[in-house]
């Protein structure tokens, strides 16, 4: 990641210089300008309550995950013991490669349409724009409301396709990739318009010019002009699909058997269904090292840490 | 890292209308002709959006006894509103307006936390808001379902568990990165000079933020609001965990409850999922500019 604002130096040192004989009384650090500006301290109370609620949580995690406590009373320490239970379980292999099936699924089915999509919907034509009002809809219900929909529509006795689709392995699997699908690709096509509506219109004439094709194109200016974009929306996508709990929660409680029970909802097992909290935050820990890693290698890769520029201009 | 090889052109510095690049409008000739296969795509996934909400909204119109001898997608032959009678007279009230309690609350924390947080790290030179602002960047990353468990010790130990607060303070907590990084992103975007300006005419850091900052700021503003009541308004995880009487109970868990209150009742239990999506719907209507130009911003780079 860079240093939060290297665009913002000359402008700095232009305001110090204009400061002029109105200059603040008060004593200055060396080269600083303080006319004007707010005082960190402002920033205080966001952080505390994000430290609070988000930060220390995730510690806390770690540190319960070396403990056994049943929810009552409190922990107690046993070492390495939920470490070591994590990683003779075979439900926690089968859970994590669900968990990266579901996501790597996720990623191909929901990047693809998404992308073309998005592409298509930055035209600017008027029924265009009609289309990709309806296309959001979905993306404005919640995951429990998407869910029970679903759980509706799937039903043997009651919905679309009289078959059970839920009884079976497979089918409990792309059921749950489609939902995520359904839900998430309007907000993904949005991202991709914004991105398809930036890129320069010269270089589409320029290629036009060179007698390229729409498909040369796409492939030759779009795609490539779309790298960020598809970075932002990997990311996103990565880090939401491990949270696919609701649906797995509502449509199949992990079943049939442990067939769809991805690691959050083996974790929510764990904790609140058999009060097993130390063992539960060992699999919570395990998530975060993992969403971590994740964001960390997708940032390091990619340079998401400039997202903060990416409106720049709007 | 990422160094643009093209130079892009900035398009002008208008807040709330979408991004125009600066060229005149009839430029889209390569888009004039026609696309059949993009064409027939696009209606395709219109099928794949409308089927669903269409089947939810005819079987909730649909007596139970009639819905499970038809098919869901043949048209309802004799309406009835009686399931949504059925959900309405269960108490969906009393969940609406919790829920409506919690998105207001949410959303005021997180707004009155961020922008002052947005505004530190945009405009101060202290290592330690650069510090604070990577903090958030990294926040992005942290899954709720990771920290619940904590959380819910956090909760019991402040004495908070079963109540509103217990889901409006996480909830608050896990909408603030992506409204800094919003924030961030848009008062970044308003000039040097005009903070300057303000500066000489010795206009006190309050000022500026409430008479230069935030009314430049508008567009995220609202993006950051809408975001973080959507959150508020569906999220279900804290709830599910936090809360256990009928008292603080929210929407999304009343629906997930409905499941076996209403048993097979599936037409009840689609009224109850139409119902529940009513209110974002008619926020969506209201404010869909804001929303959608909020949300492109993030793929434009």
């Amino acid at each position: 990641m860079s240093a939060p604002s290297p665009t913002k130096a000359p402008a700095e040192d232009r305001a110090a210089e204009h400061g002029g004989p109105e200059e603040p009384r008060r004593p200055k650090g060396p080269g600083s300008s303080a006319v004007g500006r707010p005082h960190a301290a402002w920033a205080l109370p966001g952080v505390l309550f994000f430290t609070f609620f988000a930060v220390v949580p995730m510690g806390l995690a770690f540190y319960l995950s070396f403990t056994a406590w049943d929810g009552l009373g409190d922990p107690r320490p046993v070492g390495l013991d939920n470490w070591r239970k994590l990683l003779d379980d075979d439900r926690m292999v089968q859970s994590l490669w669900l968990t990266v099936l579901l996501t790597a699924a996720s990623w191909v089915f929901q990047t693809v349409i998404a992308l073309l999509l998005g592409v298509w919907a930055a035209g600017r034509q008027r029924n265009r724009a009609i289309l990709s009002a309806v296309f959001f809809v979905p993306f404005l219900l919640s995951s429990t409301a998407i869910a029970l929909l679903f759980y509706a529509l799937l039903d043997p006795n009651f919905g679309i396709i009289r078959e059970n689709i839920l009884g079976s392995s497979n089918g409990a699997f792309l059921a749950i990739v489609f939902i995520g699908a359904w839900q998430f690709i309007p907000f993904h096509t949005l991202i991709y318009q914004g991105g398809a509506r930036q890129i320069p219109e010269v270089l589409y004439q320029a290629a036009a010019i060179d007698g390229a094709g729409r498909y040369r194109q796409f492939f030759s200016i779009t795609l490539p002009q779309l790298r960020h974009t598809i970075t932002t929306s990997t990311v996103l996508l990565v880090v939401g699909s491990l949270t696919y709990f609701e649906t797995v929660l509502i449509l199949t409680k992990g079943g049939p058997g442990t067939d769809t029970a991805i690691l959050p909802y083996l974790m929510y097992e764990a904790g609140f269904k058999s009060y097993d909290f130390g063992y539960a935050s060992a699999i919570a820990s395990f998530l975060v090292l993992t969403a971590t890693g994740l964001s960390l290698v997708l940032v390091r890769l990619t340079g998401f840490g400039h997202m903060r520029s990416t409106r720049e201009g709007m | 890292m990422s160094h643009d090889t093209l130079p892009r052109p900035r398009p002008p510095k208008t807040e709330e209308r979408p991004p125009v690049p600066p060229v005149p409008p009839r430029r889209r000739h390569w888009t004039k002709r026609a696309n059949p296969l993009a064409g027939l795509g696009s209606v395709v996934w219109l099928a794949v959006v409308l089927v669903p909400i269409y089947a939810m909204l005819s079987a909730s119109l649909t007596s139970q006894d009639k819905a499970l001898t038809g098919n869901p997608l043949s048209p309802p032959t004799s309406p009835t509103l009686d399931n949504y009678n059925t959900v309405l007279n269960s108490g969906f009230g009393h969940l609406l307006s919790n829920t409506a309690i919690v998105a207001v609350s949410v959303v005021a924390i997180v707004l009155g936390l961020s922008l002052p947080l947005a505004y530190v790290a945009v405009r101060t030179r202290n290592r330690w808001s650069g510090l604070a602002f990577r903090l958030f960047l990294l926040g992005v990353a942290i899954p709720a379902q990771a920290v619940v468990v904590p959380l819910y010790l956090l909760i019991a130990k402040l004495d908070l568990y079963d109540s509103l607060l217990a889901v409006i303070l996480p909830t608050a907590a896990f909408a603030m990165p992506v409204s800094v990084l919003v924030l961030v992103g848009t008062l970044r975007d308003v000039s040097e000079e005009l903070y300057e300006a303000m500066a000489l005419d010795g206009a006190s850091p309050q000022r500026m933020l409430f008479q230069l900052a935030v009314p430049m700021a508008k567009g995220g503003i609202s993006t950051v609001v809408i975001f973080s009541a959507l959150q508020a308004w569906n999220g279900f995880l804290f709830p599910l965990i936090f809360t256990q009487s009928d008292g603080p109970r929210v929407l999304t868990l009343g629906l997930f409850n409905y499941v076996s209150q209403f048993g097979v009742n599936i037409p009840a239990l689609l009224a109850s999922v139409v119902l529940s999506g009513v209110p974002i719907f008619a926020v969506y209507l209201v404010a869909r500019r804001a929303l959608i130009g909020g949300l492109m911003g993030v793929g434009g780079k």
